[in-house]
């Protein structure tokens, strides 16, 4: 049996002002897989994957390598779960690329020498080596979307997570970022609504809905199950 | 999209670009503290320092109506604040007049305040566009951190200068989203509840903008304190540059003590 990378039980979630957020769940991601999270909005699928690195805690038990998360190893657990958000004007906070993929490596406390070979294999790793002295605020949002998904692929994290990678995009940026995505050699978890995506990277598909999962299965056989998605806002319903 | 409007032409090659920031820093701060401090009658004292900024300028290969149209800027700040000075210093009189009610009368010792007051700013604000435009933002931001600058208000102004592009790119959207809406122009009354509502939604956006970023520096390992690479290096080159500077800066105020 493969390695579990993250195993969440029992999960439930509700924030303060009192909405219930997530509803007892449980999933398990295996090394080498390529997940596709999907939901309407509103599902709790981006406060779940804040679960994944311990930004949000909460009662449920979720394992990652096989460890608890707690305050102790929390810099660990950073440096394994590659988180990317959604707005990459978000991620990328620092004045040049170059200091923005520095980042994590910087306060995972590489050696100058360490960091600098990070940044440049993260770049390349996203087709973007030679970006390092320019601006993030000069760059395209597919150029800042791929910068992004540098900045944590510089930590060499175990599963890389990422919300909604085509947002904003147009056709071409939104393949290009595929293909990028495809080439990558770690386990991923891609929150997204975009079915064509799913279909091109991943195997499995989970669906959240209203906090729970309402399906968990291969994605050949859910992205076919039309009645399935209809019923969870990811598809129209056949007319007629 | 305004490119680079802060640090334009700060990524040009010449002698001066080629310096540490460190030590234009340095320079630019003293000159500044040198051109405060001259007293109001060393005309000669002036020259001098304008002779410096000007060898500077000329060595930076930089188009000179750059300096000019950028140093502007400081005018009306100054002329506010100074303009009335004129009026209220006592000393000889140079000319008076009536106005309605008033006798307003202007001295001679008054006119020379505004003048220097003028010559410094207008000195002072050419020094520090020699620096803007010569070290890259972050070269600066750099410089100042290894100055020992408190490392949180390097990291404000390292994010002001990487989301105020953002902020602005906001407000032209929301101007244009207001626009679109505004039948006929309005009252200009019915207006500024407008722009009341749409200075809170901006600073609501850029707060919650804050926490999604403190979110994504968190997911980095981040945990309060900011740590970067050395990458500056301080050559001869640099050392011989403040020696120059510093030496004719402290020669002029020798020269003034003098004379």
């Amino acid at each position: 049996m493969t390695e579990e990378i993250v195993t969440i039980k029992n999960l439930s979630f509700g924030y303060p002002d009192g909405q219930q957020a997530l509803n007892d769940i449980n999933l398990t991601i295996y090394r080498g897989e390529s997940v596709a999270l999907v939901g309407p909005n509103g599902a709790g699928k981006s406060t779940l994957i804040l679960h994944f690195n311990g930004v949000l805690r909460s009662n449920g038990h979720i394992r990652l390598l096989g460890k608890p998360i707690d305050d102790k190893n929390l810099k660990w657990v950073r440096s394994k779960v590659g988180l990317v958000f959604q707005n990459p004007d978000d991620q990328l906070f620092s004045p040049t690329v170059f200091d923005d993929v520095a980042f994590g490596p910087i306060n995972m406390g590489y050696s100058d020498d360490e960091v600098h070979q990070a940044v440049t294999k993260a770049l390349e790793m996203v087709g973007m080596a030679g970006f390092e002295k320019r601006s993030p605020h000069h760059l395209s949002i597919g150029e800042k979307k791929r910068i992004a998904i540098a900045t944590v692929l510089s930590m060499s994290p175990e599963i890389l997570v990422i919300d909604e990678p085509s947002s904003n995009l147009d056709p071409r940026g939104k393949w290009e970022l595929i293909w990028v995505l495809e080439s990558l050699p770690v386990t991923r978890v891609i929150v997204s609504h975009d079915l064509e995506l799913v279909e091109a990277l991943c195997q499995r598909v989970i669906i959240l809905d209203r906090g729970q999962v309402a399906a968990d299965g291969a994605a050949k056989d859910i992205l076919a199950d039309k009645e399935l998605l209809a019923k969870h806002g990811l598809a129209m319903a056949e007319q007629g | 999209m305004k490119h680079s409007f802060l640090d334009r032409y700060s990524d040009r090659d010449s002698v001066i670009h080629r310096l540490d920031p460190r030590g234009k820093l340095v320079v630019t701060l003293a000159f500044i503290v040198a051109v405060v401090l001259t007293p109001f009658s060393s005309w000669l004292a002036y020259g001098l320092y304008f002779a410096v900024i000007a060898v500077l300028i000329a060595l930076s290969r930089l188009p000179v109506s750059h300096f000019l149209k950028r140093s502007l800027v400081i005018i009306p700040f100054v002329l506010l604040m100074a303009v009335f000075i004129p009026f209220f210093k006592e000393g000889e009189v140079a000319g008076s007049y009536n106005l309605w009610l008033w006798q307003v009368s202007v001295t001679h010792s008054g006119l020379q305040v505004l003048w220097n007051i003028m010559a410094k700013a207008w000195l002072s604000i050419l020094s520090l566009i020699l620096l803007t435009s010569t070290a890259s933002f972050t070269g600066i931001l750099k410089g100042l951190e290894q100055l020992r600058m408190p490392k949180v208000i390097v990291m404000i102004m390292s994010f002001m200068y990487r989301y105020i592009f953002l902020l602005t790119d906001e407000v032209l959207r929301m101007k244009q989203a207001r626009d679109s809406r505004n039948f006929g122009g309005g009252r200009k009354l019915w207006q500024i509840g407008t722009v009341g509502n749409m200075i809170g939604t901006l600073f609501i956006r850029s707060y919650e903008r804050g926490e999604r970023v403190y979110a994504s520096m968190v997911a980095r390992g981040f945990d309060g304190h900011s740590r970067t690479l050395e990458r500056l290096c301080f050559s001869r080159r640099d050392a011989l540059f403040i020696a120059v500077l510093g030496t004719a800066l402290i020669s002029i105020g020798l020269f003034n003590l003098i004379s």
